[in-house]
């Protein structure tokens, strides 16, 4: 039996039994990145790693243990472990080691569970395919010619890929979904608030959200439930306390926004999740076609709302506190030039975004006007709840790409984003699971894509997200 | 189509050096992206504004007792650095 291939629940299931211990378990994820070519990892400590694993094999033997207890697992390089690098997939931060824990990574610690590693991501988190990161771009697992899809693409391919158990990844405008989608595995975009964003590099502080990546829903509900919950370090995160419940499908309104299934978006894609929604309403669900007028907009108001935030954030990396300091005379050409020098061309092109549509003279026409849409778009999510309990839909128009097919044409990677973003600008949880796999031709045969479904529910309700979701898994095996 | 002065202009509000073909491209692929968002001019006018916190709260100004270490870390962090303070080059 590989062990690498086990779930959360059945690898706690084995340590409890004394089928093979922490540190084993530890030492064959290891074993598996150390032969990878996903390109999936940016650090790992060996010596970090069975530490935590000792650590867990004697609480372990007390008897005494958590579901989390001995599990190892990949974080996105964009969230602090102290002592660990931290680069965020930038030249920026290339040297930079975390002084202290991300508040998830603490509650990761306190359940017990082993980090293995910092994965790879779009730099600062900015991209959908996962190749604007500076240390190059993670294979997918399925398809190694083909992305894995972005920004946490080590993330969703490091579970994908077996050489983690579970990972964590952040997600601002479908960063944990469309890579989860594109790998084949289970992502969950919890609502703003429910995880604090403490010691997560910050991109877009109105969208930003942790959470898990996993190898099946159950497991990614017990990571939500694991790192969720206020924390006095995020002004932004809520006194939510996650609770376990049944959602049955039967007699569940499910809506299908018809926004969503226009021009654009492949067939193929569209077939496996029209399938998938007749497979809900086969189990008794109810059917509701839905409509979200102002989604048409959510692409353009994300790209302004996002790049304006991150041109504020992004401000703090000027040579003087963190990482790489270009040499120069005056103070003036040090931010120039270690920005000029470390900054990768993605980043620079949201930098200069955000910094165009906040300028004096373009402010009203685009940020505030953006401000607006994207209450429409809440209002349009508000007034669809008030009929349905969940929405189903695509998480992106596309399956996975090939590796440079779009990297000459940002706005074509944005398009991507087209079916993930208008939930962040909503401030709502939605999970991306997998729905089916579109046969693919390759020169050397044939590869299977896989294509995820998204179920987005309302502020707070991962609770029916995640209940569904395990139906829904069931359905379609 | 957004001018070439328009893009040195922004770089420099954002303290961003631009290379001569990173500015080229730049006007290029800002051109296309700012002619995307003329999407919006197309959305309809907001009617109701949601309130997102019934009273505004400001955080007590306490001084909380941190981990010693961590400010050494942080320091550590800097690239110019002399004793406990991080080295800044004169403005002028």
């Amino acid at each position: 039996m590989d062990i690498t291939t086990l779930t959360i629940k059945q690898a706690h299931e084995a340590l409890k039994n004394g089928d093979f211990t922490s540190v084993d378990l530890t030492k064959a994820y290891l074993e598996r990145i150390k032969k990878s070519d996903l390109n999936s990892f940016l650090s790992f400590d060996e010596e970090f790693a069975l530490n935590q694993a000792k650590e867990a094999d004697k609480q372990i033997k007390s008897g005494n243990f958590g579901m989390l207890c001995g599990i190892p697992c990949a974080i996105k390089d964009a969230i602090m472990v102290e002592g660990q690098k931290c680069t965020s997939a930038s030249k920026i931060l290339e040297n930079y080691v975390a002084p202290y824990n991300a508040t998830v990574i603490k509650k990761l610690f306190e359940a017990g569970a082993v980090i293995l590693g910092k994965t790879n991501l779009d730099e600062f988190a900015m991209g959908g395919s996962g190749e604007n990161s500076v240390f190059g771009p993670t294979k997918n697992p399925n398809d190694k010619t083909r992305v894995a899809g972005g920004s946490s693409s080590g993330s969703a391919a490091s579970v994908a890929g077996n050489e983690a158990c579970f990972s964590l990844g952040s997600d601002t405008g479908g960063s944990i979904r469309l890579p989860s989608s594109f790998c084949g595995v289970v992502g969950l975009k919890p609502t703003y608030g429910a995880v604090s964003r403490y010691g997560l590099i910050a991109f877009g502080s109105s969208l930003d959200q942790i959470g898990p990546i996993a190898k099946n829903v159950e497991d990614a509900k017990i990571v939500f439930e694991a790192i969720s919950g206020k924390d006095k370090m995020d002004a932004t995160s809520t006194d939510y306390k996650f609770e376990n419940s049944e959602t049955n499908l039967e007699g569940l309104k499910i809506g299908v926004p018809k926004e969503y299934f226009v021009k654009g978006i492949d067939p193929e894609v569209e077939k496996i999740i029209r399938e998938a929604i007749k497979k809900a309403e086969n189990a008794g669900a109810k059917i509701v076609e839905i409509s979200l007028p102002s989604v048409e907009f959510a692409l353009a108001c994300y790209y302004i709302i996002a790049p304006s935030e991150a041109s504020a954030n992004l401000a703090r990396f000027d040579g003087i506190k963190y990482g790489l300091s270009a040499p120069a005379e005056n103070l003036l050409d040090v931010y120039l030039k270690t920005k000029g020098q470390g900054f990768g061309a993605e980043v620079k092109r949201r930098i200069m975004i955000g910094t165009y549509t906040l300028s004096s003279g373009y402010y009203d026409a685009y940020y505030k006007k953006a401000q607006e849409v994207r209450e429409l778009i809440k209002q349009d999510f508000a007034k669809a709840f008030g009929k349905v309990d969940l929405i189903f839909a695509p998480v992106s128009p596309v399956p996975a790409i090939k590796i440079g097919e779009r990297t000459d044409d940002p706005l074509s990677m944005y398009l991507m984003d087209i079916y993930t973003v208008s939930v962040n600008l909503a401030g709502i949880p939605a999970i991306s699971m997998p729905a089916g796999k579109m046969a693919h031709s390759t020169g050397s045969g044939q590869t299977d894509l896989s294509v995820g479904l998204q179920i987005i529910g309302n502020h707070f309700e991962e609770n029916k997200i995640l209940s569904v979701a395990e139906q829904m898994e069931k359905l379609l095996k | 189509m957004i001018s070439r002065e328009e893009v040195e202009h922004i770089a420099k509000l954002a303290r961003l050096e631009l290379t001569e073909k990173e500015t080229e491209k730049m006007q290029k692929d800002l051109s296309a992206i700012l002619d995307y968002f003329d999407l919006l001019k197309k959305a309809p006018k907001v009617k109701t504004q949601t309130v997102h916190a019934e009273k505004l709260i400001a955080r007590k100004d306490e001084a909380l007792l941190g981990d010693a270490s961590c400010a050494e870390k942080l320091i550590a962090a800097a690239p110019d650095k002399k004793d406990d303070y991080i080295k800044v080059k004169a403005i002028f």
